[in-house]
């Protein structure tokens, strides 16, 4: 039998903080989450199941998720090679640089829709010269991974920024005096001190891009069959006052990045196991 | 292979941390470089290594100018301080790391870098662990988990950082004995830095002891310990005792103490300051032969080998002595008695002009 005073835990309010986690996440998040479920349930199989794999739906679950990945790997490596920049380098002008990073958190998704329209349409600065190349970027899916790519930026950045700091630039000299060149130093023993922070970046980039929606609307066209994203459909659906069909959607969507986010998860703490600290 | 460093200086910022040393570390000798931090000691193995460039000067493996080589084909084994082993890697990946990252055309084949690994872990007493995480051992045995690996890719010279400066008192003894009777096995050329006197005393066949950048004496270790060339030597190495006072025609007056010193004869006055380390004072409580000084004992350490006595000279200066337990057991002198005490040696410095 296990004794009162040795099941005592050394920090207290255990219980109280989570009770108040509980209720919390279920005031913020769980609960909204069921209404959408029980909005579905009103709606019968049959009608959800013809609605979720209609082409047009299945379509925008293509292009979102295929975008979103492309985005989140955009990031992951050029986000990478930013945080590296920031946390090993000092240059003038680094400060701004840095600013910069979290402009896409700060400014109105709406408005950098706009910017990026603008800038890539066929007369834009960008889309011209890319249209003369063949490259056509505005209401295109490229259009819409260039707009993912900008919202989820300071997502990877700054996951690994801290993380690339408390590197021990030790283990880099003693991997030199142990003959490796930069390349393999990277490789075998950079690259794997990163990959959990990595991976949390990817993942948090990967999932604010499934649900963006006001960077990607203007950039997209909007075409359905091509350049739908499935938010753009749940809002439709909303607009025509069809909010089951907008929640079935909504369900799908959410229980597939559910899973996936669930899977970079355990990917990501096995990494960080594995890595424990020396 | 002998190390030789020529006319090496290195600056960081204005802060000069290697003020133009020159060292010569002949081959198979196990080195020392001792002095407190900031003295430049570190920065000066760094150079060897090849982790830093100097600004000016050159070192030398076996004749043979450095400069255009760099850490990775120094072919040095250099153990860092904090260990500094790859923590995502088991043991055996850590030592194997050397091998396997060699040139296609030179990586011994899997089963010869498995057995050398397995060999170098034998060597230093850790292959039961093999296949562990470093976050899985103990300070003393990453330690040697960090040696091994550097001495996986056969150095020819052996660097290590203040390699027990993370440890515990206890296993820190230890692991310097061991290093010592690993070096009587294997011969290495190694340098080690080190801010513990007697760390460097009880390892080194030879101790370099450095002070703001420069080297203020290189010797055997009893050699620094009878005979320091200069009183930054003196009292870094061990305890001592100070007399602050001058030198004049062929005698020297410091503070309570008056002694001969041919040294100096002049008539001209230099200040001057002498040294005696505190188990080379003898206590008593009669004045026969003279020499010495009265003192009123302020305290008294019985435990131990060595029985520690606390002394206060007539103007209220302390200074230590220490006699052995027969010695105490004779003398039983007690708290606020006066004493005689007389330096057996006295190294005096007269202060350069």
């Amino acid at each position: 039998m296990t004794s009162a005073t040795s099941r005592r835990r050394v920090l207290p309010g255990f219980g109280l903080t989570l009770g108040f986690t509980l209720l919390y996440l279920s005031l913020i998040v769980l609960v909204p989450l069921s209404t959408l479920a029980l909005r579905t349930a009103s709606m019968g199989w049959g009608s959800f199941w013809a609605t979720v794999t209609s082409p047009r739906v299945l379509a925008s679950y293509r292009l979102t998720f295929a975008a979103s990945l492309g985005a989140a790997a955009l990031n992951g490596v050029f986000g990478l090679v930013v945080a590296w920049v920031l946390a090993r380098h000092r240059f003038p002008g680094r400060k701004i640089v840095d600013a910069l990073v979290d402009l896409p958190f700060a400014l109105p998704t709406a408005v950098a829709g706009i910017a990026l329209t603008s800038l890539y349409s066929p007369n834009g600065w960008l889309g011209r010269p890319l249209e003369a190349l063949g490259l056509k970027v505005a209401f295109t899916p490229l259009g819409i991974v260039v707009a993912l790519t900008f919202i989820g930026l300071p997502f990877v950045v700054r996951t690994l920024q801290p993380v690339i700091e408390d590197l021990d630039v030790e283990v880099e000299e003693a991997a030199a005096s142990l003959g490796a060149g930069r390349r393999q130093t990277f490789a075998h023993v950079i690259l794997p001190a990163l990959f959990p922070a990595w991976l949390t970046g990817f993942a948090l980039a990967f999932a604010r891009a499934l649900g963006e929606y006001g960077s990607v609307v203007f950039i997209a066209g909007n075409m359905p069959m091509r350049t739908e994203i499935t938010s753009l459909l749940i809002i439709t659906k909303l607009e025509q006052y069809d909010y089951a069909g907008a929640t079935a959607i909504a369900v799908v969507m959410l229980v597939a990045s559910f899973l996936l986010l669930g899977a970079i998860n355990r990917r990501q703490s096995w990494a960080s196991r594995r890595g424990a600290t020396a | 292979m002998n190390i030789e460093v020529r006319g090496v200086t290195k600056k960081f910022g204005r802060f000069t941390a290697v003020d133009d040393v020159s060292l010569t570390v002949p081959a198979g000798e196990l080195v020392a470089l001792l002095g407190p931090s900031g003295s430049g000691k570190t920065s000066l193995l760094r150079i060897i290594a090849g982790l830093e460039a100097p600004d000016a000067g050159a070192v030398l493996f076996e004749g043979e100018d450095q400069a255009r080589r760099d850490v990775r084909h120094r072919r040095v084994g250099f153990v860092f301080q904090h260990y500094a082993l790859f923590r995502h890697m088991t043991v055996f990946e850590n030592v194997a790391f050397g091998l396997r990252v060699r040139p296609r055309g030179s990586r011994p084949p899997g089963v010869e870098i498995r057995a050398k690994v397995m060999d170098l872990l034998k060597l230093v007493q850790l292959d039961w662990l093999a296949d562990r995480r470093p976050s899985e051992l103990s300070g003393g045995q990453r330690q040697r988990v960090a040696l091994a690996r550097a001495l996986a890719v056969e150095p020819k010279v052996l660097l290590l950082d203040e390699p027990f400066g993370s440890l515990d008192a206890r296993i820190r003894q230890e692991l310097r004995r061991w290093l010592r009777r690993l070096h009587d096995d294997i011969r290495l050329t190694s340098v080690f830095v080190t801010h513990d006197q007697e760390e460097a005393l009880d390892v080194a066949d030879r101790v370099v002891v450095m002070n703001h950048g420069r080297i203020e004496q290189v010797g055997a270790p009893d050699e620094v310990f009878e005979h320091p060339a200069t009183p930054f030597v003196m009292t870094f190495l061990g305890q001592s005792a100070t007399f602050a006072g001058r030198v004049q025609g062929g005698k020297a007056f410091l503070g309570p103490l008056a002694v001969d010193f041919p040294g100096h004869p002049h008539e001209e006055a230099r200040p001057a300051a002498g040294y005696t380390r505190p188990h080379e004072m003898e206590v008593g409580r009669a004045e026969n032969g003279g020499g010495g000084l009265w003192a009123t004992l302020r305290h008294l350490s019985p435990a131990g080998a060595v029985v520690k006595l606390e002394l206060a000279d007539a103007e209220g200066r302390s200074f230590q002595a220490e006699v052995n337990r027969e010695q105490h057991e004779t003398l039983r002198a007690r708290v606020g008695e006066r004493l005689y005490v007389r330096p057996r040696k006295l190294r005096i410095f007269v202060e350069p002009r």
